[in-house]
């Protein structure tokens, strides 16, 4: 790897620039931990935690200078005896001082001055300081890069006042030194004064941590090696960061947490936070409280600011482990198993404190105690191990402390939002029942629960009123911009069906910002989705986790320790109907509660203008601002006022502006803000409500839209229909949410979660604060001018608004509808210019689309791309036929698109050099070998989606490059579903599932939860195919650049920005419209970040999603492509004519549907397609010459040549500035701007290696080998690349079975034995990681804990999270428990384990699965094949089991095969079957749990469920009754007739 | 949006004529309306396309998805309301057009597209019987004036719009009754005639004063015309028709279609024919010059009167049978179409050019002919193929080149496009003269009835802004 070192940084991130945000910035990490339950202090210990550390490096990442880390660092009990011996003053005893660790500026002026300050405070906090010390350091083999913003390292040590009563108070009173000291030192004005850091202000503990490498932290901190450093604890943190920049301050651990994963509510948490500044009071920390405030710095991490907040918890005084549990509960809404008292605990507390919400495992101590816990959803893995010497070690993964397995007692796993806690001053592990059980049963929560809790339905009847006649109502829908659309579209399948409609071909409208028509200020939001650094969720198949509830009112006083009587109004879900809103509205009148709500006017006089507006806002903020002061605690904000002569203010305008107004006065959470809406109508407005803090929505208006869209309703039919609106929304929403991996309403309201897009900063600063906008545009003054415009045309007698809304045209082209980029005209002059091979045809095609100064659809048709003054001959200009070379068309899944289509796109491709790709779904094997006629179907391009459809270690070695789909355009964070209908017989064979059976994606990878699982993937998918390049495709949204720097460290080869516009896949049409940005912002942000990083050579950067000319291609190159990919337009080229019915599969051209008929109507042929790729690569070699350029590599990243067009009238288009898009970061020549190297991917000196070599005869002829070896955690993947080496050769059928088999000892690293062939079978004594069996294609896998182990082998953890994701073929044998989602997305493979965490079985399509243990909950959710057979001793699996999709039924003993059957009817046979799993588990694991049941066979089947979905049952059967008639009908005697 | 898979499931069904033997007995309409049931399936097979490309197709763009799936749900009203805001006179366009929307969709792909012009003459003339077309009076007047020159489709439609913004409109017409091509050139049995005034009707009440008879330029000065209104929308037509210059042209005979047509409409309305000379092609060959509908109202025209026999010869070559739908569609294609008069039983010939007219007494007696090739750009005779037709009645139906200019449009000295039309764009209809505007055929040149309601409407909006500063009518 090239070091470019050459340019200078300055300390820590870079300052905001061009679209790079440091606040974008993400990291994730391994965590661990090793105590002695006892609390002895010892320096084995430490070392102990610094050896973890060195274990957990893969976990880790290394920047652009490979002696450059992302940080590490260890937390540990002071040193007592040790800082004795060192410190040249004298302490005072144990607990009676505290220590800061502390960064200090390099400057010495200004390192003084910093100095100074901290002892004053110490003195003004009445502390004695006692002196500072000098922290060794040892500079060897640190990378300078580092060394360049290395801070001075000090400790200073203060002696406690006598006054205080205890410790506890001592660490307080640190506390508030080291918040006052932090507050000063961000306003001092010196560039280094940023650098003033403090790791740690405690009299217990004290934290090393700095920029380095795992291993550097004990060489360069010389006290961690020092013999006489002793703790009986060490925390410790290994950091993953998407950026290369070296910030010393962003290590953890943090002062009292370390956290590997992400806070996906941070924005929210951290708002609320604020907001609660007023309304805070602590008895504990009285006046010392205001101190404290900002609590949270601007612009720190998610991981930082949680511990901020459990800080002030702690310091309040909330136990450790209390206050953990507030920040991050367990689910506990709809959790039937959990025990009442704890119930009622975090029901309590949810009012006081909102989730921190996202995957998190946190490690934690205060010196006394130590723990760790898992978010709800238990997306970060950690297991641990106790050893008979009291010894608790905890990691990210297994092994990473080699402990003599004869040591071992316990080897358990963090369950999801369990939390382990040892006390080391009473000497125990506490376990997550006990501990919790004591908290829940310490105060009377329950009671209180009762006491204060109103729901609405509590409150008296009211009368909502009545809906106003057609004429007025259509009048009202046009002032709040109801379209056609909107309720043909939107409302009316919401309000039959319960749930969001469908569509099909992406988007291809402008930006709001750019269209002609006034757009909602909603649609100026668009929703941030998770990608890479945290994983959406399954907000159906993982409903257990979600929580729509809201809490409308005052929040209690998070400090107020004593419980009590604030009385909460509690939603189930956050719209209200017309008659809940007047409840709320005369709340006052019950009498026995406090609550009293303000109705406040949003609306503005008509004569005042679009001035109106704005003065409106101020008012409504003093009225807000008012009721609070005088008690008043529910203020709704009311649109019902309009009419002729008054004006709506956009209600998202309306709310976030009172909502920040009264967060920025600390009265927010004295108030609940409810809205009473006419505008709100589709899922996204609801959301942007919530997301700028709306508790409760009413959307008056759409509720009588609904009802007068059926004139002369029955009321129970209205009502019908109100409901099925409402629950549409309310799925809307958690799908939102769990887009971005929320999974509450109350942490997703005010999160603002949302990337402004063509908003004034100005503007966004002044009413949306915190909210990113990248390219500027328009302000309060075309909004409301458009607000007013727009009620004017309702009211005035407009012809065509007479009797009629507009029509939109946002879904489907319209005259005088929005404008779109495709046309009947575009479309008809491509097809025909590709078809009958006329250029001049395309080329008016391309000027029609290029030409946009009539209308603007897109940020790029604003541009201009510089000429040269001397244009270069176009002969001397790089060919066509290199140009298409860098083209590739889209990932659309065969099942999505037809047979016919797919392969199209594959020859075309293929014989210009370009690439096709898969899709998700698998590609038929047949197309891997060439055609006759030397044409090859064979895609270029392999997706791996989170479905894992189709992904074989075969599958894999056919590809010239492996994409990661992150996410796609058309929905990112979402899953989908192939509806059963769909999977005829060719698809269920390329999924390797059953015909007729549904097929469900889900949201997530669930292999990659975090930035490092990524990198993890990379690595399996690299030791499959090492030739094959690993693209990562991502969807342009905010920080994607921050996301791709991530990614290029995870060492793929490749990154996809994927823009909005693009998109064929089937999608909910909210993110069709509303999720995503442009690529042009995407692109170039990545460019800027990746540049910045230096990290831009390594990776190849793709754009795609809505290229369609090469226009597009130059302004994509000068943005930062260097590669280009088209779907849409190559469709269209191939017969595509835009009907948008994709998902109907009533495609009339035959492109996107599996109906045979249809089919045959497909037109399309390569040559076609061919056509278009050369049409556009001469448009672009046309364009280079006149730009005086001969290659495209010499436009990459060239933004200098690009310029706003200054021509364009346009009235919104005026406010548009793309500046901070066409920034060039400041990098020196030796910085890279384009792709100019390969990556350097680990996988030269691994296991694998040694096993091919080992295996070749096995290999090359077949002769059976055995093999043996240790293995580690470190050994990764392993088993992988030989696997691929098998598939190369013999193809998914691979070799006879046990032809290579290996037995390792040890503790595999994770993704052992993935992709494994079959052929090879695997046996590991001791235990495996995350991921074992993934993918597996046939191979045998065994595991056994090593019989020197004292563990009781079926209540030990005995491999980790996510196991046999995606496996197609194959068994595998697990003696001991698995982690969660054991088997997820099963294809085909068989397994039995002796017990599964949550989620077990999930989205499994084929295979079998014996469990003979307890399973965890949310058993089989989506699960459409194959089958389970699950234990039931405790009997409660029925609760355990989400039923939604499966039958669970006894097994009947005399169920028994014939001799020689195979056993392959999954429908019977139960009997047999589970005798002969029983049987192998016995072979192949000893398993002593296996054999005491095959003992009492008849008692064992007596007490085992079968699992069974309903679908793949009903589809058996069909397929039986079809194979019987066709057996029946080739029996038929002939020549009967 | 129909019904998902109702293209799939229903086979395509159109209205059909009354044979040839019984229609060609009289001039009334012959088209056979579908029942109500049929057309509610016929509405269900359309798809409503993500691109919609009829809506496109259609020079008024009809939203045809939406008024397919309102009579697919029997949602008559509301799909009459839908179709009347774009197009002011579907019962016109849903007999006569020739409709390119059906030829742009995307069932036409496989030569079965939606029967969209019955469904929308279905819906109006229902709109009409049930009692809800009504006049739509300004609530407001704005007191200005504008004077519309030629009643045909544009000037109607550009009248109706403008009335009903509120403004006093006059329509002039030469003629003495309102309609232009649609009441002298449309023969009856394609459309009848009182589809017309009860249109007039309608627009009266809206405000509309129809000044019949006076021929601007010749009985009115252009001047007086400027002095009296507001505004002035040139609306008359593209009615010079382009001549044979052959030796015998003269003959007695020998005639444009435009002088043979009027007769008999006039004839069906009872209006007094005027100082002209009768003609009637009963007892006669018949040879129509010109392959266009012009071409055909003279065959349907001639057949009804008795002809012995009618020839119609084209200069263009045969048209295919079928076009290249991957290389045409959504256009328009050029392919082998057959009138319904064509059906009745005429003679068809292409590649012909007309070399001379041969007489006896003055009076025509056959026509020299012979075959050629070539192309709109120049045709050329092939050598040693002429032959002779008999022919007792020349009509000569080749089209028009552009609209008379002797009088208005020379009196107003507007600028002219480079083929003799009124030069305004269509952006704002404005003609060189600062309050005058050009819309329809004396604009575009000779176009269909749709195109000339198009522009009508458009020139509307224009004119309104003009006159008020903004507009709230649609394009």
């Amino acid at each position: 790897m090239t070091r470019q070192t050459g340019t200078p940084r300055a300390y820590g991130l870079p300052p905001e620039q061009g679209l790079y945000d440091p606040r974008n910035e993400h990291d994730a990490c391994g965590i661990g931990f090793v105590v002695d339950i006892k609390g002895r202090k010892s320096h084995d210990i430490v070392s102990q935690g610094l050896q973890v550390l060195v274990n957990l490096t893969h976990r880790g990442a290394v920047g652009a200078d490979p002696l450059e880390g992302d940080g590490a660092g260890i937390l540990v009990q002071i040193p007592d005896a040790f800082f004795r011996e060192v410190c040249d003053f004298e302490l005072p005893e144990a607990g009676h001082y505290g220590v800061l660790n502390i960064f200090l500026p390099k400057d010495p002026d200004i390192r003084v001055l910093c100095e100074n300050m901290l002892e004053r405070y110490a003195v003004s906090e009445g502390q004695r300081v006692l002196g500072w010390r000098d922290v060794p350091v040892d500079r060897t083999g640190i990378g300078e890069s580092v060394l360049a913003v290395e801070p001075v390292i000090r400790q200073m040590f203060i002696a406690r006042d006598p006054s205080l009563p205890d410790q506890d108070a001592f660490e307080r009173k640190l506390f508030v030194i080291r918040k006052q000291a932090a507050i000063e030192s961000r306003k001092i004005n010196h560039r280094e004064a940023g650098m003033l850091y403090i790791t740690t202000s405690s009299s217990r503990v004290v934290c090393y941590k700095g920029m380095l490498l795992a291993e550097q932290i004990g060489s360069y901190f010389k006290d961690l090696t020092d013999p006489r450093f002793s703790s009986a604890l060490a925390l410790v943190h290994q950091r993953f960061s998407t950026n290369t920049f070296p910030a010393w301050s962003l290590a953890h651990p943090f002062r009292l947490i370390c956290h590997n994963g992400e806070i996906n509510t941070a924005r929210g948490n951290v708002n609320w936070m604020a907001a609660r500044g007023k309304a805070l009071k602590s008895d504990v920390l009285g006046e010392d409280l205001k101190k404290l405030w900002p609590l949270i710095a601007d612009g720190v991490s998610d991981s930082a600011s949680f511990d901020n907040a459990l800080e002030l918890l702690v310091a309040g005084g909330y136990p450790l482990s209390h206050a953990m549990m507030m920040l991050i509960p367990e689910a506990w809404d709809n959790n039937p198993l959990m025990d009442p008292a704890q119930k009622a605990f975090y029901e309590y507390h949810a009012a006081l404190m909102e989730p921190w919400d996202g995957p998190a495992a946190v490690a934690f101590t205060d010196g006394r105690q130590i723990g760790a816990t898992l978010d709800r959803n238990g997306l970060r893995p950690a297991r641990y191990i106790v050893t008979d010497d009291d010894r608790v070690i905890l990691a990210s993964e297994a092994g990473t402390l080699p402990v003599p397995e004869e040591r071992i007692r316990q080897k358990w796993r963090l369950q999801p939002g369990k939390m382990l806690l040892i006390d080391t001053e009473k000497g125990e592990i506490v376990s997550d029942e006990a501990l919790k059980a004591e908290i829940a049963a310490s105060k009377p929560y329950g009671k209180w629960v009762a006491d204060s809790q109103l729901k609405i339905s509590d409150l008296p009847p009211a009368m909502p009123p009545m809906k106003p006649n057609r004429t007025t109502m259509l009048d009202m829908q046009q002032v709040f911009g109801y379209t056609q659309e909107d309720l043909k579209f939107l409302m009316e399948p919401m309000a039959e069906t319960g749930a969001e409609a469908i569509g099909s071909m992406g988007n291809d409208t402008p930006i709001p910002a750019l269209s002609s028509k006034g757009k909602p200020l909603y649609n100026y939001f668009k929703q941030l989705f998770a990608q890479v650094t945290n994983p959406p969720i399954d907000p159906i198949r993982e409903e257990l986790v979600m929580s729509l509830t809201s809490f409308i009112g005052p929040r209690p006083n998070l400090l107020g320790l004593g419980g009590g009587a604030h009385l909460k109004l509690e939603v189930s879900q956050p719209i209200l109907t017309n008659e809940d809103l007047e409840r709320i509205r005369h709340i006052e009148d019950v009498p026995t509660n406090d609550f009293h709500a303000q109705t406040l006017d949003v609306t503005f006089p008509r004569q005042e203008g679009p001035q109106g507006m704005a003065r409106r806002i101020g008012a409504l903020q003093r009225e807000a601002q008012d009721c609070v002061e005088r008690g008043e605690n529910i203020i709704i904000l009311s649109d019902r006022a309009v009419d002729m002569d008054r004006v709506p203010v956009p209600a998202a305008l309306a709310t976030s502006a009172v909502h920040h107004h009264l967060v920025r006065n600390g009265l927010r959470t004295s108030v609940g803000l409810v809205v009473e809406t006419g505008e709100a109508r589709e899922v996204h407005h609801f959301c942007v409500l919530a997301g700028y803090g709306a508790e409760a929505i009413n959307p008056w208006l759409a509720f009588e839209t609904l009802t007068d869209m059926h004139p002369g309703i029955a009321p129970d039919e209205e009502k019908r229909l109100h409901k099925n609106y409402i629950k549409a929304v309310g799925k809307g929403i958690l799908k939102v949410m769990s887009k971005m991996g929320i999974s509450t309403y109350q942490s997703y309201c005010g999160a603002q979660i949302f990337d402004a897009v063509g908003l004034s900063s100005s503007f966004v600063a002044t009413y949306f604060p915190g909210t990113h906008t990248r390219i500027e545009g328009v302000g309060l003054d075309v909004l409301s001018a458009e607000t007013v415009e727009r009620h004017r045309l309702a009211y005035e007698d407009v012809p065509i608004y007479r009797n009629a809304l507009d029509v939109g045209g946002d879904y489907a082209f319209r005259i005088r509808g929005d404008a779109h980029v495709w046309t009947p005209e575009t479309i008809g002059l491509l097809q025909h210019a590709v078809r009958g091979d006329a250029q001049d045809k395309y080329r008016e095609y391309a000027r029609i689309i290029n030409d946009q100064s009539k209308q603007l659809l897109t940020p790029r048709g604003l541009f201009d791309i510089h000429l040269a003054e001397e244009p270069v001959p176009l002969e001397e200009v790089e060919p066509a036929t290199e140009i298409v070379k860098r083209f590739s068309t889209g990932a659309m899944s065969f099942g999505s698109i037809s047979r016919e289509a797919h392969t199209t796109l594959a020859i075309a491709m293929n014989r210009i050099g370009g690439k096709s790709n898969t899709g998700e779904g698998g590609e038929e094997p047949e197309r891997f070998v060439r055609m006759a006629n030397g044409d090859s179907e064979r895609s270029a391009i392999k997706q791996i989606a989170s479905g894992r459809f189709g992904v074989t270690a075969e599958y894999l070695v056919n590809s010239d490059m492996m994409q990661i789909k992150m996410a796609q355009g058309a929905k990112p964070g979402e899953g989908g579903q192939l509806p059963g209908h769909k999977v005829d017989k060719v698809i269920a064979r390329v999924r390797h599932s059953t015909p007729g059976v549904g097929l469900i994606s889900p949201p997530p990878h669930h292999d990659i939860y975090s930035i490092e699982d990524l990198a993890q993937l990379i690595y399996d998918l690299k030791n499959v195919n090492p030739t094959g390049d690993v693209s990562v495709k991502l969807v342009s949204e905010v920080g994607v650049g921050v996301v791709a720097a991530g990614v290029s460290k995870a060492k793929a080869d490749h990154v996809t920005i994927s823009g909005y516009e693009g998109g064929t896949g089937a999608s909910p049409l909210t993110s069709i419209k509303h999720a995503g940005s442009p690529w042009e912002i995407g692109l170039a942000e990545t460019q800027q970040a990746l540049v910045l990083n230096r990290l831009r050579g390594r990776i190849a950067v793709q754009v795609d999603g809505g290229l369609r000319t090469g226009r597009d291609v130059i302004v994509g190159a000068l943005l930062g492509a260097d590669e280009f990919g088209f779907a849409t337009a190559p469709l269209i080229a191939a017969g595509c004519i835009m009907m948008r019915k994709c998902h109907l599969n009533t495609c009339p051209v035959g492109v996107a549907t599996q109906d045979p008929e249809l089919r045959k109507k497909f037109q399309g042929a390569p040559e076609h397609v061919i056509n278009y790729f050369f049409f556009v690569a001469e448009e672009v070699r046309e364009l280079m010459a006149a730009m005086g350029v001969r290659t495209i590599d010499e436009l990459i990243g060239r933004t200098d040549l690009l310029d706003k067009k200054q021509a364009i009238e346009h009235w919104k288009a005026r406010g548009l500035d793309f500046s901070r898009l066409f920034h060039r970061p400041q990098v020196g020549p030796d910085v890279a701007v384009r792709n100019t190297e390969e990556q350097n991917h680990d996988i030269y000196e691994i296991l694998d290696r040694e096993l091919i070599t080992q295996a070749t005869p096995a290999l090359e002829s077949g002769t059976p080998v055995q093999i043996e070896m240790p293995i580690r955690n470190m050994n990764r993947t392993t088993g992988a690349m030989l696997s691929g080496e098998v598939a190369k050769r013999y193809g998914h059928a691979g070799l006879p079975e046990d032809s290579i088999s290996v037995k390792f000892r040890g503790t595999a690293g994770q993704s052992f034995g993935a992709f494994l062939a079959r052929g090879v079978s695997f046996e590991l004594c001791g235990d495996g990681n995350d991921y074992v069996g993934k993918g597996l294609s046939g191979g045998r896998i065994a595991i056994y804990p090593d019989p020197a182990s004292q563990i009781v082998p079926e209540q030990s953890i005995i491999i980790g999270n996510t196991v046999m994701y995606g496996a197609i073929a194959g068994e595998c044998y697990f003696r001991g428990v698995g982690g969660e989602r054991f088997c997820v997305r099963n294809s085909g493979a068989t397994a039995v384990v002796e017990g599964v965490g949550d989620h077990g079985c999930e989205y499994m399509t084929g295979g079998i699965v014996l469990v003979i243990g307890p399973t965890g909950r949310n058993f089989a959710a989506g699960m459409s094949g194959g089958i389970a057979y699950v234990l039931d001793e405790r009997g409660d699996f029925d609760r355990r089991c989400n039923a939604e999709m499966v039958d669970l039924g006894p097994v009947d003993p005399a169920d028994l095969a014939p001799e020689g059957d195979d056993l392959s009817d999954h429908l019977r046979h139960d009997a047999s079957r589970i005798r002969m799993l029983l049987e192998r588990h016995v072979h192949y694991t000893n398993s002593a749990r296996a054999r005491s049941l095959l003992k009492d066979l008849d008692g064992t089947l007596s007490k085992i469920v079968k699992v069974t979905p309903r679908d793949y049952a009903r589809a058996l059967n069909e397929l039986r009754a079809e194979e019987a008639a066709t057996a029946e009908a080739g029996a038929l005697p002939g020549g009967d007739d | 949006m129909g019904k998902i898979t109702g293209f799939l499931e229903i086979e395509r069904k159109d209205r059909h004529y009354r044979p040839a033997e019984e229609r060609v007995k009289h001039f009334r309409e012959f088209v056979v309306p579908l029942p109500d049931e049929e057309l509610k399936a016929q509405g269900a097979r359309c798809m409503d396309c993500g691109i919609p490309y009829c809506h496109q197709g259609c020079p008024v763009n009809n939203i045809i998805p939406d008024w397919n799936d309102l009579v697919y749900n029997g949602n008559w009203r509301e799909a009459s309301e839908v179709l009347h805001s774009t197009n002011n006179f579907p019962e016109f366009t849903g007999r006569v057009c020739p409709a390119p929307c059906e030829a742009s969709c995307t069932l036409n792909i496989d030569d079965s597209p939606v029967t969209i012009k019955t469904i929308e003459c279905a819906i109006v003339d229902r709109a009409f019987s049930e009692g809800w077309i009504e006049p739509q009076i300004p609530k407001h007047r704005t007191g200005k004036t504008v004077a519309v020159v030629g009643s045909g489709p544009a000037g109607l439609a550009a009248a109706q719009q403008l009335a009903r913004a509120g403004h006093r409109v006059h329509v002039f017409e030469k003629n003495a009754k309102m309609g232009g091509l649609l009441r002298y050139g449309i023969p009856d049995f394609k459309m009848e005639k009182h589809l017309i005034d009860r249109r007039l009707s309608q627009m009266q009440t809206e405000g509309v004063m129809f000044i019949g008879g006076i021929h601007v330029g010749i009985d009115k000065s252009v001047d007086d015309l400027l002095a009296e209104f507001d505004a002035v929308v040139l609306a008359g037509g593209a009615e010079a028709p382009r001549d044979l210059p052959v030796p015998g042209r003269d003959l007695d005979g020998v005639m444009y279609a435009m002088d043979f047509l009027p007769q008999q409409n006039r004839r069906v309305s009872n209006e007094p024919l005027g100082d002209i000379e009768e003609v009637s092609a009963e007892g006669k060959h018949v040879i129509v010059i010109g392959g266009g509908d012009t071409g055909s109202d003279c065959i349907g025209t001639s057949f009804r009167q008795g002809a012995l026999s009618v020839t119609q010869l084209e200069i263009m070559p045969a048209p295919p049978e079928r076009e290249d739908k991957a290389l045409t569609w959504p256009d328009w294609p050029l392919k082998m179409r057959t009138s319904s008069s064509q059906a009745e039983g005429a003679e068809r010939d292409f590649s012909v050019v007309t070399t001379a007219i041969r007489g006896e007494d003055g009076k025509v007696v056959a026509i020299e002919c012979a075959r050629c090739e070539g192309s709109e750009k120049g045709f050329a005779k092939i050598e040693g193929s002429d032959f002779e037709l008999k022919a007792d009645l020349v009509l000569l139906a080749m089209g028009f080149v552009s609209p008379v200019h002797e009088g208005m449009i020379d009196d107003l000295a507007v600028e002219k496009d480079q083929r003799g039309n009124v030069m305004a764009n269509t952006e704002d209809y404005q003609t060189s003269c600062a309050n005058v505007f050009a819309c329809g055929d004396m604009r575009r040149g000779q176009s269909l009835v749709v195109w000339a309601i198009r522009e009508g409407r458009q020139c509307a909006r224009s004119v309104d802004e003009f006159l008020m500063g903004s507009t709230l009518l649609p394009r």
